[in-house]
């Protein structure tokens, strides 16, 4: 994986003096919170409704071994022995004190990381496919190109005053794992006719109040002109995104008033200026980056089979484990969906056993993936009974992988200070019924996604079931979201009719899901079915 | 009743105006009346407080500060599926209230 | 609006030129585009630089108005005038804060004009602190990648 030069350090750590003297300014005066909120949100620090909370970045949702280590040390030395990983990829921290976050940002400059424009209306941490560098499907591996973007968006001094977030995602593969169309820009690495690698171009999606999927507007732009189309397109969006309104301000609402064919003019016209200023990394910077991202040395001649006459185990392979492009190789997903536990949430104990599995067992390697799990992406086949066993230990081995106990989840009003409703208990409760029911496993592939309000950042409008929290009447409430996706197929769900009470919505979906197996035809997923019959089965049954 | 709640500028912890100073407990919390801005506005200026607000309040039965919206009262206990993170750790019940 | 407006010499609290200071006053860009005479103009947020970019050679000050620092348009507005080979003072006027400072001058900024007279140590501090950029501007500074490929 990529390993900061001298460069890379120094800009992280002038970022943290830089961050330490904002913080002095505000404690002695010199600058009010109105000044200050969009510096410390620019290093991931938001006030939350307990505490302050901070965001760090793992770019494109890769860590090492050390790295992991660190942010469970973290865990223990600056917050309460726990961290949350998110469906951007990122961790936040629920208890930071502001006096100490200069400290925390320097202890994560010690291990190559950061908390860089985690938040603010900047261009945000680039997101990633969860299983790059060791999916079969894959192009390319697409983690250079995000580096690449990575460097040019830190501090680009053009765009840290947007009109709101900016997104990016990089996938190299037709499977989308990541939600590629669910982002500001969404870049897919192509292979054009001629055979040359180059990027196709999304632009314009998101969630959030206005779900919109992202149009493509260029399906090809040579890899030697990256960055400059990357910053035509960001120069159009500062020019003309709205300013006016922060519900409007979003890119997918420029290129959707705009219309894409105009928007992609814009863009043309100021690429074709750009060009001419050489802005552009020469090709040598994407070469220099390349090898940090090669192939580990995979053994040869491994075995291809598990022993599968532990039942547990074999069921826990069947759901946890991904097809890895090295022959005796798989790519392992660490669940952090325990029944009845919180989405997303890793205790230290956790993070340090975690952190020493992925020493062991994956070449140093883990990754966060959108669905708020760990992934060890490369794991010899042969000595998954060994690691199942410590996962085991470590509380780490539920088998539940894309069923519907993995439930994404935003931390809702529990932590969030604009929630309207909790998210977690709702998840915790439908984790466990459908465990007590014995369904979950009948049920197959089956996305289950939880927002605590209208932001959206438990991905809901892409569940295939999704879960919104409403304020009715100052209790909380609960709408009921069907047929959405976010992978390649992807897709916005609807909503069934009104609301539930947090008993009444568990209920819901149970009938839901009831609907689905009764009616459901071979090799059918939730989705399919949802698809197939349409709303109304499933609208008689939760309503009738 | 009307009553001052924030965080601490420097720890991000929740707090409530007791008529002198900063608590962290709601059941210290007093009715402002109508001094609400005034209080706010030199608190701030002295950054004794961070991000603060008045809220809408009752007491209870037990003549315990009760503040109108779920959010204040997650906020006057701590997150409900962490409660050994609430103020209230050896209370499990403690969590009915806020609901 | 009247057509008259923008900073006067004595509001500049930091400059890194050295030709004499333009001191007339700056027009809007409507009102610019209407008279051959004028010689410094104000952007607003809303305006487009590009309007000025047939003009350049009688342009001897632009002024970029910021009148809340979180509307960032003026970065883009600077960067446009200095592509198009302006080089004449860009000047930053309005809501002009200690943690812009960099970032101004790496999108053209070289004069600067903050409603509020900022601190000039910490002011020092910013414009000093970044050794290093990962973008390349038209600031003239090299980037890392063209440092790292010599
Ligand atoms: C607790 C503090 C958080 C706050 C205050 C917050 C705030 C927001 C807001 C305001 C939006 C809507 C942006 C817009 O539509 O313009 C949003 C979107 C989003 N957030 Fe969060 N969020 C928080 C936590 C999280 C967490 C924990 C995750 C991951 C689990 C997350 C992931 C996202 C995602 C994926 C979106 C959708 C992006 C889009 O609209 O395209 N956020 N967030
Ligand atoms: S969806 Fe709403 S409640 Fe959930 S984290 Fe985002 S802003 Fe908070």
């Amino acid at each position: 994986m990529y390993r900061y030069d001298q460069y890379d350090q120094e800009m992280v750590d002038t970022r943290v003096a830089e961050f330490r003297d904002q913080t002095r300014r505000r404690l002695e005066g010199k600058i009010t919170e109105d000044q200050f909120k969009p510096l410390r949100l620019q290093n991931g620090l938001y006030l939350q409704l307990h505490a302050y909370m901070l965001r760090v970045a793992v770019p494109y949702g890769t860590l090492n071994g050390t790295q992991m280590h660190a942010l469970a040390d973290i865990a223990d030395k600056y917050d309460r022995g726990y961290g949350h990983f998110t469906t951007r990829q990122n961790i936040q921290y629920n208890w930071i004190k502001l006096e100490e976050a200069p400290d925390l940002l320097a202890d994560l400059a010690k291990v190559e990381m950061h908390a860089i424009q985690t938040s603010g209306n900047c261009i945000r941490n680039i997101s990633s496919d969860q299983y790059a560098g060791a999916a079969a499907d894959e192009l390319v591996d697409p983690r250079p190109y995000a580096e690449l973007l990575r460097q040019w968006s830190s501090f680009h001094p053009e765009f840290l005053h947007l009109p709101r977030k900016f997104k990016i995602c990089v996938i190299a593969s037709d499977n989308d794992r990541a939600a590629m169309r669910l982002h500001d820009i969404g870049i897919q690495i192509v292979k054009n006719e001629a055979g040359e690698i180059g990027c196709a171009f999304y632009v314009g999606g998101g969630m959030g109040r206005t779900p919109m999927v992202a149009p493509l507007i260029r399906e090809f732009v040579p890899l030697d002109q990256l960055i400059t189309y990357s910053e035509a397109c960001l120069r159009v969006y500062n020019r003309y995104g709205r300013r006016d309104n922060k519900y409007k301000a979003r890119i997918k609402i420029l290129v959707h008033e705009m219309g894409k064919d105009e928007y992609a003019r814009q863009v043309e016209e100021e690429f074709a200026h750009l060009l001419e200023q050489g802005i552009e990394p020469p090709l040598a910077e994407l070469e220099r980056i390349k090898p940090y991202f090669a192939d580990p040395a995979f053994k040869i001649g491994l075995t291809e089979k598990a022993d599968r006459s532990d039942d547990k185990f074999a069921r826990w392979v069947d759901s946890n484990c991904m097809p890895h492009k090295a022959p005796g190789y798989v790519a392992v997903t660490i669940s952090l969906k325990p029944v009845g536990g919180i989405p997303g949430d890793a205790s230290t104990a956790q993070m340090h056993a975690m952190a020493d599995l992925a020493k062991e067992y994956s070449f140093d390697e883990c990754r966060v993936t959108h669905a708020q799990n760990i992934v060890l992406p490369h794991v010899e086949i042969g000595r998954l009974n060994e690691l199942y066993g410590k996962l085991v230990q470590a509380d780490l081995a539920t088998a539940n992988i894309d069923q519907i106990g993995d439930i994404i989840a935003c931390p809702g009003l529990d932590y969030c200070s604009l929630a309207n409703a909790r998210s977690i208990p709702v998840a915790q409760k439908i984790s466990q019924r459908f465990e007590q029911n014995g369904k979950g496993e009948m049920l197959g592939q089956l996305k289950l996604k939880i927002s605590g309000c209208i932001n959206a950042c438990g991905h809901h409008h892409a569940g295939h079931i999704g879960i919104l929290g409403v304020d009715k009447k100052g209790t909380e409430n609960y709408q009921l979201l069907l047929g959405g996706s976010e992978a390649e197929d992807t897709s916005l769900a609807k909503i069934t009719g009104p609301g539930f009470d947090e008993a009444g919505i568990v209920d819901a979906v149970e009938k839901a899901a009831d609907v689905y197996l009764a009616q459901r035809e071979d090799g059918e997923r939730f989705l399919d079915t949802y698809r197939r019959i349409g709303m109304d089965p499933f609208k008689e049954a939760l309503y009738a | 009743m009307k009553i001052l709640t924030g965080n601490d500028l420097l720890t991000g912890l929740v707090t409530w105006w007791d008529g002198q100073g900063w608590s962290p407990h709601v059941d210290d919390a007093v009715d402002v009346g109508d001094e609400a801005e005034t209080i706010l506005a030199r608190e701030e200026a002295a950054r004794r407080v961070n991000a603060s607000y008045a809220i809408e309040a009752s007491l209870d039965e037990n003549g315990k500060v009760r503040p109108a919206h779920i959010k204040d009262r997650v906020r006057a206990l701590g997150p409900t599926v962490r409660p050994d993170l609430t103020l209230k750790p050896a209370e499990p019940e403690a969590l009915n209230w806020v609901i | 609006m009247p057509d008259n407006l923008g900073t006067s010499p004595d509001d500049v609290q930091f400059r890194f030129r050295d030709d004499e200071v333009v001191d007339h006053a700056a027009v809007t860009v409507d009102a610019f585009l209407d008279q051959s005479n004028a010689a410094a103009v104000r952007i607003e947020p809303g305006d487009d630089a590009r309007e000025l970019l047939p003009h350049l050679e009688r342009i001897k000050l632009v002024e970029v108005n910021f009148p809340g620092f979180m509307d960032g348009r003026g970065y883009s507005s600077a960067r446009v005038l200095r592509e198009a080979g302006y080089e004449g003072e860009i000047r930053a006027v309005g809501e002009v804060l200690i943690d812009q400072l960099a970032i101004m001058r790496r999108c053209g900024f070289d004069a600067f004009a903050p409603v509020n007279t900022l601190d000039e140590a910490d002011a020092e501090r910013a414009f000093n602190l970044w050794n290093e950029v990962y973008q390349k501007t038209t600031d003239g500074r090299a980037p890392i990648w063209q440092k790292r490929h010599g």
